[in-house]
């Protein structure tokens, strides 16, 4: 699960990470007001999306006095932002934040992530601030100081030296980095994040170290022992045929192509994905109905996918293991009653029952392909697209 | 041979009056496994049709002479179940559950490290030694024994594989799915090493997807010392960066764990890599004569 900006630097703050004075707003008038609470001459407005590149996108602007910050914010709220992330479609700005400006000595990149290989968290810290870190590590990756934190022992002081005097940091600054990286880690440890980033992480040139921006996510399979968290989700930032699947306990994942796809299993659901891209079509969708769906979950699944009006045909893959071809095919019979299908489906079925399922697709009169392997439903759905 | 699980497994399955928990220990014996014993905490003393339950796996391995765990148990609880496991001395452990938090396994992976305690998953279907035993979810029918051995981050699509290789009479040593999550007991790699000793097994199947780096870690792996024919598939050549795709550990993120790297990577090290996947079945006839 993702959060925005505003929402991570209030966990900061409760977890004594430092973070700039300022406050969210929804109209300029709001925006004008924190500004005014925060004092001083020079503020910074930015877009809360959760995408990044938003600067770039012209989502996040100085202001040199209150005026401006209501000139600013006016103009950015309700902005499309487009930026690398979201696609050409962008994403509507709903809130701003408004903080003070800065002065800047120096900039870093602190992150906390789940290491898979050594199945750690590793704190990396960098003197290469502000640029994307991803580019960082591709390039010099030795600029990239790392540190595993054993979970027997926790995170030593030590580690935390090493990744200050490994960043090449001002030693007078060394137990305000020490606490500085200690207390994100808590916050990491402490709500199950997947991903904590601090880019760029800031010297001011009064020896303060602030978070200037601030990137949380947190670990879906843990949101169960952090009740709290849940009301941080902002629906306006997930697709509403994705909103209306999770509703549903289904895996969806909203694609730009023509072709539905509904198949149990997340490898197979891929590999299906896969498959109409090299027939020449394009997947408008993922979605895994996982091992055990019900026929509830199955005609849930399939109004999803025919309400995209992009899609042009469905292609159905059952490998029936725990989920039994019988029951796939009463639950697309079920949908089809309850909703006008007007484009052609292709099914493929293979294991459990899956004799009985083709017989009563075969029956039901609705409009079925049955196709006999992967390849040959690869084949029928490259026909229709 | 085979690799991991045998006729001489016994099977203990933690969660066992749980409904996954029963119905798939159901279709285990149904396959043959020696299933000898249940666990759930409170219910010591009941029986799961002629299964005796325990209420600790320590009993359950006194008792009944469990060697091998399988694991049913719900997310929250599931770290403890595998700890469990490992503190009664199994050196097998298979878990089953889906959506054990991350940070949890963390602390999994530092316990059992430098241990010769073999977990295999979480998120993951199981073993199978086909004829021999089925420790998982696997659908057992679709699986006939024979020379080649599949591991796979996937579910359905091992079924899909091992069908197609069914079909096309090649039959199977032991098919292992590893599991989805970021964070599992056992990867590619120690698969790979396993497989390579087994006299039966004769040729490999790597089934990867998108997310982490452990398909080219495989193909490093490959180069330097697998001699028998491995062919490839990878799911997520159309998955967009950013996006969980089901799996907790399919995730394209900060440009590394995309498709097309991992299907370089297991070319480069001479892998047979299948782009379509209903076609994997005809390259394994042609890649391995044996």
């Amino acid at each position: 699960m993702k959060i925005h900006e505003y929402q991570a630097k209030q966990l900061f703050q409760k977890f004594n990470v430092p973070i700039p004075q300022g406050g969210v707003a929804s109209t300029p008038h709001e925006a004008y007001q924190v500004a005014e609470a925060i004092g001083g001459d020079r503020f910074v407005v930015k877009a809360q999306i959760h995408a990044g590149g938003r600067g770039k996108g012209g989502g996040v602007k100085v202001a040199a006095s209150l005026a401006e910050v209501n000139e600013l914010a006016d103009a950015i709220l309700g902005m499309n932002l487009v930026t690398h992330q979201t696609g050409p479609e962008g994403r509507l700005v709903k809130k701003v934040l408004v903080e003070q400006a800065l002065d800047i000595k120096q900039e870093l990149y602190l992150g906390v992530v789940i290491d898979r290989a050594q199945a750690r968290p590793v704190i990396m810290m960098s003197a290469a601030g502000g640029m994307e870190i991803e580019e960082v590590a591709a390039r010099t990756p030795e600029l990239i100081i790392k540190e595993a934190v054993d979970p027997a022992v926790g995170l030593q002081p030590y580690q935390t030296r090493n990744l200050a005097f490994g960043v090449g940091l001002d030693p007078m600054l060394l137990r305000t980095a020490s606490g500085f990286i200690a207390n994100l880690y808590k916050m990491f440890e402490a709500y199950d994040c997947s991903l904590v980033e601090i880019n760029p992480l800031v010297v001011t040139t009064d020896g303060q170290m602030l978070a200037l921006d601030a990137k949380v996510n947190f670990d879906d399979n843990a949101l169960y022992r952090h009740k709290e968290l849940l009301e941080l989700e902002d629906p306006d930032e997930m697709d509403p045929l994705e909103l209306e699947a999770k509703k549903h306990n289904l895996n969806y994942i909203r694609l730009d192509g023509t072709i539905g796809a509904m198949v149990n299993g997340a490898g197979l659901a891929m590999a299906t994905m896969d498959l109409i891209k090299l027939a020449g079509a394009e997947p408008a969708n993922f979605l895994d109905v996982g091992g055990g769906a019900s026929a509830d979950m199955i005609a849930n699944g399939f109004r999803i996918i025919l309400s995209d009006p992009r899609v042009k045909a469905i292609l159905i893959n059952i490998f029936g293991g725990i989920l039994r071809c019988d029951v796939l095919a009463e639950g697309v019979m079920e949908a089809a009653k309850k909703v006008n299908v007007t484009v052609p489906i292709i099914v493929r079925l293979e294991g459990t029952n899956c004799e009985i399922g083709r017989n009563l697709l075969g029956e039901s009169g609705l409009n079925f392909t049955v196709a006999g392997d992967m390849l040959d439903a690869a084949q029928k759905v490259a026909a229709l697209a | 041979m085979s690799v991991l699980v045998d006729e001489n497994t016994r099977v203990v399955v933690q969660g066992i009056t749980g409904k996954e928990g029963s119905f798939h220990a159901r279709q285990c014996i149904a396959y043959g496994t020696k299933v000898v014993a249940g666990v759930t905490p409170g219910k010591g003393g009941q029986k799961m049709d002629e299964v005796p339950v325990f209420n600790t796996v320590k009993e359950a391995v006194a008792q009944a002479g469990a060697n091998t765990s399988l694991i049913f148990v719900p997310p929250a609880f599931a770290a403890d179940a595998i700890l469990e496991a490992a503190g009664a001395g199994l050196k097998v452990i298979v878990c089953i559950t889906e959506g054990i938090p991350t940070l949890d396994m963390v602390k999994v992976a530092r316990r059992l490290e430098g241990t010769d305690v073999r977990l295999i998953g979480p998120n993951c279907p199981g073993i199978i030694s086909p004829g021999k035993a089925k420790v998982g979810i696997m659908p057992g029918p679709i699986h006939t024994e024979g020379p080649v051995a599949v591991v796979s981050r996937s579910g359905t699509l091992t079924y899909e594989a091992v069908f197609q290789l069914t079909l096309r009479g090649l039959g199977q040593s032991t098919c292992v799915g590893i599991g989805g999550d970021p964070i599992i007991g056992t990867n590619f790699i120690d698969m790979l090493k396993l497989y390579q000793a087994d006299p039966q097994t004769k040729g490999i199947v790597l089934i990867g997807e998108i997310g982490g780096t452990a398909e080219e870690e495989a193909a490093a792996y490959i180069k330097a010392n697998v001699t028998k024919p491995v062919v490839a598939f990878i799911a997520g050549l159309t998955a967009p960066p950013g996006k969980r795709m089901g799996h907790a550990g399919a995730i394209i993120s900060g440009g590394s764990g995309k498709a097309v790297d991992k299907i370089a990577a297991l070319e480069a090290a001479g892998v047979t890599v299948v782009r379509n996947i209903g076609e994997l079945g005809a390259v394994c006839q042609q890649t391995m004569k044996f």
